[in-house]
């Protein structure tokens, strides 16, 4: 019963559920996909699902950095690093997400100098703490965390901090909506938009989405109400067979983005050709590199990079799971083989990932909202 | 990496008009205020922290609401440990986040 007294506005979530039955055709199954692993996890801890009638499905997608980042790109990050006089530092999310020879913290264990860093920034600060080693950063993730890398290396450059490098697995969430959009075996009704991502990029990058692939999008926050909110504003659009994008989240996301941010990226980065994806494959114009006037502090533009191309485990289904063609519990390895605490997949890894989700909450059956609020 | 922290906005530094000392319940750290150049923030502003960056300024009860929010989603101690550990900081020399704020 614990989450429900913590709950803004119960009630408004009772409204939100009827006004959803309301408005959804009951002769109509509705496909909505969450875009970010950020609202992936509150469905699941939440038990949002358990408010939407069975028509109204919600398809998790590929917003969780850690997950569609392929393994090749961790083997050539750790390769890269594996020497005495190197530094390979990262966001904590990363530490244990496997490698084919071991994750992070296991080559740590195996005596490479590994750090968790919560900031970029941070990463440059050990570089000036530790004058005699290079310090790579590992970076990963989408437009949230791009800008915060844009900057480090705008100040490494004007600094001119020499043992400092960045190897950059950012990615851009638009492609890959548009990888899901032209996949045969989807087929979407509408989008739940990422609320963090938005802050940065705004919400016209979307416009294509609902003017030419006719699909409505509803940038969301990630509380309960928001995000069932954006589900009643979906439904209405396509009861009034519409598709535009709407902002559900304005109290955070302004509608141009924040271009203090996006300066800063169109500084740094550019789009590579082509990147690889987890489980959607390579997607053009899909990830962000360094300029080549950046090259002094971009990794694989400093130091030879392998260029590993690892295929998944080919018991562990990650790439239907990602693609929501499988859900989690349907992978073979799920809950066996594969779990938080041992994952073979990242999906396992992350508490973005929609298969940690699953397994934390639906998997371990806890009290939900739903379920609480029934009693 | 993806949580969005809300701080208030303590002091700006002296020397450096894009860094400022946030206040996250109670924790006070530095974070970068260089995507917030073009409207920077005053103390007492709310904002929303991104791995150690400021990027968006929030209402106060708006932050209030999103620490709500990371308390439900069971990610309230995460968040804190993130802030504790920017400026690679470690936990003896500053004061654990007020009890019962993160329960």
């Amino acid at each position: 019963m614990k989450f429900v007294d913590e709950f803004r506005a119960p009630e408004l979530i009772s409204k939100a559920g009827e006004e959803i039955r309301r408005l959804a055709d009951p002769n109509r199954h509705y496909r909505i996909m969450e875009v970010c692993g950020g609202h992936t996890h509150a469905i699941y801890r939440f038990g949002l699902k358990d408010l939407l009638p069975d028509n109204v499905e919600l398809i998790h997608g590929p917003g969780c950095p850690v997950c569609v980042l392929p393994m090749g790109r961790i083997d050539d990050g750790l390769s890269l690093a594996d020497r005495p006089d190197f530094i390979f530092a990262a966001f904590g999310d990363m530490m244990r997400v496997p490698g084919t020879h071991g994750s992070p913290l296991e080559y740590k264990a195996r005596g490479m100098d590994v750090r968790i860093v919560y900031s970029p920034a941070d990463a440059l600060k050990l570089a000036r703490n530790n004058p005699e080693k290079h310090v790579m950063f590992f970076a990963i993730g989408f437009e949230t965390t791009a800008p915060s890398t844009a900057l480090t290396l705008v100040r490494a450059k004007a600094e001119g901090l020499r043992n400092f490098s960045v190897f950059c697995n950012h990615v851009t969430i638009i492609p890959a909506i548009r990888a899901i959009l032209d996949s045969p075996d989807m087929r979407l009704d509408g989008f739940v938009g990422p609320g963090h991502v938005s802050t940065v990029i705004g919400c016209r990058p979307y416009d294509w989405i609902a003017k030419d692939a006719g699909k409505p999008v509803v940038v969301s926050g990630f509380e309960p109400l928001d995000i069932l909110q954006s589900v009643v504003m979906l439904l209405r659009q396509l009861k009034n067979r519409e598709s535009k994008v709407e902002n559900q989240y304005k109290r955070v996301v302004p509608w141009e983005g924040n271009s203090a941010a996006l300066r800063a990226m169109a500084e740094t980065f550019e789009l590579r050709p082509y990147f690889e994806w987890r489980g959607l494959g390579f997607i053009s114009q899909s990830a962000l590199k360094i300029r080549s006037s950046y090259a002094q502090w971009d990794s694989e533009q400093r130091f030879t990079v392998p260029g590993v191309r690892v295929t998944d485990p080919k018991a562990a289904q990650c790439g239907e799971v990602l693609k929501g063609v499988l859900k989690p519990e349907q992978c073979k390895l799920f809950g066996r083989e594969c779990t938080p605490e041992q994952p073979v997949g990242a999906l396992m890894v992350s508490s973005e990932g929609s298969c940690a989700a699953y397994y934390n909450y639906e998997h371990r059956k806890p009290v939900t909202i739903a379920s609480a609020m029934a009693n | 990496m993806c949580l969005a922290i809300p701080g208030k906005i303590i002091e700006i530094d002296s020397h450096n008009a894009l860094q400022a000392v946030v206040d996250v319940v109670g924790v006070r750290r530095t974070v970068d205020l260089g995507l917030l150049q073009d409207a920077p923030p005053i103390p007492g502003d709310w904002v929303l922290i991104h791995v150690g960056f400021a990027m968006s300024k929030i209402s106060e009860a708006d932050a209030a609401d999103q620490m709500q929010t990371l308390r439900m989603l069971g990610e309230a101690q995460a968040a804190m440990e993130e802030v504790r550990g920017y400026g690679l900081e470690d936990d003896e020399e500053h004061p654990q986040p007020r009890p019962g704020l993160l329960q």
